[in-house]
């Protein structure tokens, strides 16, 4: 899952070296908190968050197969 | 993407060094001349060799190929993908199996990978390309739901004489139901709200 998540992010930022995905468990739900170049934040989020929810949608399709409830923090 | 630097006795001939060690042609790349080089007197003293740094563009359908079959892998999903390339539009027919996982409900996974590809392919392109990612003939069927789906929503709303609302969809699903129901002398289409929740609104002619 992080490797799908750094696989979408990293062609679409122009510092593809300063993503990276942090993984935090809990009982019922994974965080997936993604940082990327303070340069970069705009292309991750886009216009209307609309590449944020793009990713989003498709990290949470991917994840409908595990048992815990997916969720993806986007950070500086 | 693949770049080097290489040096010969003039430009010309770095650059010639450089293509044939990265085994490309000159228009597939781009070439920044970092020093142009001297002669120097008799070819010795103060002679500077020429340096030049040439990077291979890539090829935007490649990498949005790679980029599409890379996110799938991911997803636990073996796709083959074809391309049609008409114009500036794109098409990748995505085939295989588990192929509903990347369709998703109402096809909101195929949308958003196709969104993400066409942000991929226009990093790379010089011109703007339009791209449309159809899986097992999804888009067909979809638009074939629509248009029903349009026909029967025409006839509620010439019957109770109110507006009907349908539910948010992108521009192209919109456009699909406004082409069904222009011929339709008894209803008027037009969209409402803002993105994302702009959606069609099938009002009776009085």
């Amino acid at each position: 899952m992080k490797q799908l998540i750094e696989t979408i992010v990293k062609p679409l930022v122009d510092h593809p070296e300063d993503v990276q995905v942090n993984v935090v468990e809990e009982d019922f739900r994974v965080t997936y908190q993604l940082s990327v170049n303070k340069n970069d934040m705009g292309k991750v989020i886009g216009k209307q968050g609309r590449v944020a929810k793009a990713i989003r949608t498709v990290v949470y399709a991917a994840g409908t197969s595990q048992q815990k409830k997916i969720f993806l923090e986007i950070n500086e | 993407m693949k770049q080097i630097t290489a040096t010969g006795q003039n430009v010309n001939e770095a650059v010639e060094s450089a293509l044939a060690q990265l085994k490309t042609t000159k228009d597939r790349t781009e070439i920044l001349i970092i020093d142009e080089g001297k002669k120097g007197i008799f070819g010795i003293f103060g002679s500077r060799p020429a340096i030049v740094q040439v990077t291979v563009k890539a090829d935007p359908i490649e990498e949005a190929k790679i980029f599409l079959v890379n996110v799938s892998e991911q997803m636990g999903v073996s796709v083959k993908v074809d391309i049609t390339k008409e114009g500036k539009n794109v098409l990748f027919n995505l085939s295989g199996e588990k192929i509903a996982l990347l369709i998703g409900k109402r096809g909101q996974t195929l949308n958003s990978l196709q969104y993400l590809t066409q942000l991929v392919i226009n990093r790379y392109h010089e011109q703007y390309l339009n791209v449309t990612v159809d899986a097992e003939d999804y888009r067909k069927r979809r638009n074939d739901t629509l248009i029903q789906l349009a026909g029967r929503l025409a006839i509620k709303a010439v019957k109770t004489g109110q507006n009907v609302a349908l539910e948010p969809m992108p521009s192209y699903e919109r456009k699909v139901i406004h082409t069904a129901l222009v011929d339709n002398k008894k209803v008027k289409t037009f969209s409402d709200g803002s993105e994302p929740h702009r959606h069609i609104v099938i009002t009776p002619v009085k």
